[in-house]
């Protein structure tokens, strides 16, 4: 029973990967520097779920904290990015 | 396989279906403001069906809280970093893109 | 289906690291090397490294991607110039740079046959390696019992190999105060002042951060009393911490700067002095960092708690003390 179900949380996760290998075309393709976030972004989601799913493939539950810890982090970088590194001073005097 | 293992085959695969129709969205829609729409839907919804999906498998409650904690946190990144990724676009004049009007989009980058 | 998930994993870690390296655009290299962070923690996750995969976790997503990102708002931002904080000699970017002139190509040369010649030989190395004359994991199973905690990881870095740690957390300290010194002593910042137009997009980030700084400090809680029985520990728990910190740096809730007050250096010292006194308290046992049995596991939590409080505010502060520098 939980055999099939653990094979189909290991498929799931080859899909995911895969997806994630098709998404990096949009960093090197661009073109604004958020188009590349982008991509980046949909790596740590589908990692929390990638993570989550290789918990329940038999990678020990270990992983979900690891997922959980990508969770809670997931913001920093994109808040980062558009307060910090995306941003001239001039935009701000704009009305 | 039982009817909760079929639920849950169900709701995984739905959720994989989202991930990559989010893919499908960032690779082929035409400027940053529709790639994020795509974006959170695998956000959303991809890794909310997942999540609902492996809660059939979890084996007590606190695990299964803890897989719902990890798609809430997930949720507010999303929401909050889709905003400032959309304002901070928008304040740098990138015009969102119309269907009639093909040749606004990408005038100003870095 | 395992074998499928490791090559793809290690074609993308290879791919995005050759990029990362080669692509002439900065902002393209960094989130480059942000998914390279990512791709690596799930290849920790596969070799069944759950405790570095969790490091990796909160130093990819809450730090790294941060310290490179705000770094790239330094060099782009038209600031920079008169703030005098960088000379326009060191800001690179992509264009303008002419072909390389002959010594380059020279240069560049030597350093690949070098670079194979390394390589190669630590390969052979590798290969040339004996046997070992020990099984290691069976002497860590072996003494478990007597180290105090339940989780392998943690009896090796705090009992077996505690002086390791004690040398790898001064080292984190040494690193602070090399970025204190280049930070330049600027006194301690109030909060970066925003124009009134920024403020409003503030909004959002702020609420974030207030929901999450709580969240982080359970996690890091969580992750220490982790770690006594599962992966987990000081390290990952720091990392969290200072993560929380650099988003309420982020948006605007904590100052950044270069000058800690006392009682900030006291915490910063504060992992780093408890671990020695624990040292120097059981030298009696005659061999470094060997605990008595019976105190090892209350022992190991007061090293970790004291560790976790002062790698959190290492780690935040190699972010906080150039952070916004420019924008204060």
């Amino acid at each position: 029973m939980t055999m099939d179900l653990s094979a189909l949380n290991q498929l799931l996760a080859v899909f995911l990967l895969a997806n994630l290998v098709l998404a990096l075309w949009r960093v090197t393709r661009g073109p604004t520097p958020a188009d590349r976030l982008l991509a980046a972004l949909l790596f740590g989601t589908t990692g929390v779920a990638l993570l989550l799913l290789l918990a329940h493939a038999g990678g020990g539950m270990a992983l979900v904290d690891v997922a959980l810890v990508f969770a809670l982090l997931a913001a920093i970088t994109g808040t980062a990015f558009s307060l910090r590194a995306w941003r001239r001073e001039e935009d701000d005097e704009r009305p | 396989m039982s009817g909760l293992d079929w639920l849950s085959a169900i709701f995984l695969l739905v959720g994989a279906a989202f991930f990559l129709a989010g893919t499908v969205g960032l690779l082929r829609f035409p400027d940053v403001y529709t790639r994020l729409h795509a974006l959170a839907k695998a956000d959303n919804l991809g890794l909310g069906c997942i999540v609902i999906g492996l809660l059939f498998q979890a084996d007590s409650l606190a695990a299964a809280l803890k897989l719902v904690l990890v798609w809430l946190l997930a949720l507010a990144a999303s929401a909050t970093v889709s905003f400032l990724v959309a304002h901070r676009a928008w304040r740098r004049g990138i015009a969102p893109w119309r269907a009639d009007e093909p040749g606004i989009r990408r005038h100003d980058e870095s | 289906m395992n074998l499928a998930f490791d090559l793809l994993l290690i074609a993308a870690l290879l791919w995005s690291a050759g990029r990362a390296l080669t692509t002439p655009d900065l902002f393209r290299a960094v989130v480059l090397f942000i998914v390279f962070g990512l791709l690596m923690a799930l290849a920790w996750a596969r070799l069944d490294a759950p405790d570095i995969a969790l490091a990796e976790a909160a130093i990819g997503a809450g730090l790294t991607g941060a310290l490179l990102l705000d770094a790239l708002g330094h060099l782009r931002g038209p600031v920079r110039r008169k703030s005098g904080l960088i000379a326009p000699s060191t800001v690179m970017s992509s264009e303008g740079a002419g072909p390389p002139a002959f010594p380059t190509y020279f240069l560049n040369g030597l350093a690949i046959v070098l670079a194979v010649a390394l390589g190669l030989a630590l390969a052979g190395a590798l290969l040339l390696l004996p046997e070992p004359a020990i099984s290691l994991p069976r002497e860590v199973a072996a003494a478990m019992d007597a180290s105090g905690v339940a989780h392998p990881v943690t009896a090796v870095l705090l009992n077996f190999r505690g002086y390791d740690t004690l040398l790898e957390v001064a080292v984190l300290w040494l690193a602070l105060l090399g970025v204190l010194a280049v930070a330049g002593g600027r006194a301690p910042g109030r909060a970066p002042v925003t124009p009134r137009s920024a403020r409003a997009s503030l909004k959002v980030p702020r609420l974030l951060a207030r929901v999450l700084a709580p969240l982080a400090l359970l996690v890091a809680g969580y992750l220490l009393w982790a770690g006594a029985h599962q992966p987990g520990g000081a390290f990952q728990a720091g990392a969290v911490l200072a993560a929380a910190a650099v988003l309420l740096n982020l948006a605007g809730l904590l100052p950044g700067g270069a000058t800690p007050r006392w009682v900030l250096r006291a915490g910063l010292g504060f992992g780093l002095l408890v671990f020695l006194a624990v040292a120097a308290a059981v030298m009696g046992q005659g061999v470094l960092l060997q605990y008595p049995p019976a105190w090892a596991g209350a022992l190991i939590m007061l090293i970790e708690t004291g560790l976790t409080l002062s790698i959190g505010l290492t780690l935040a502060g190699l972010f906080l003390a150039l952070s916004g520098a420019s924008r204060q």
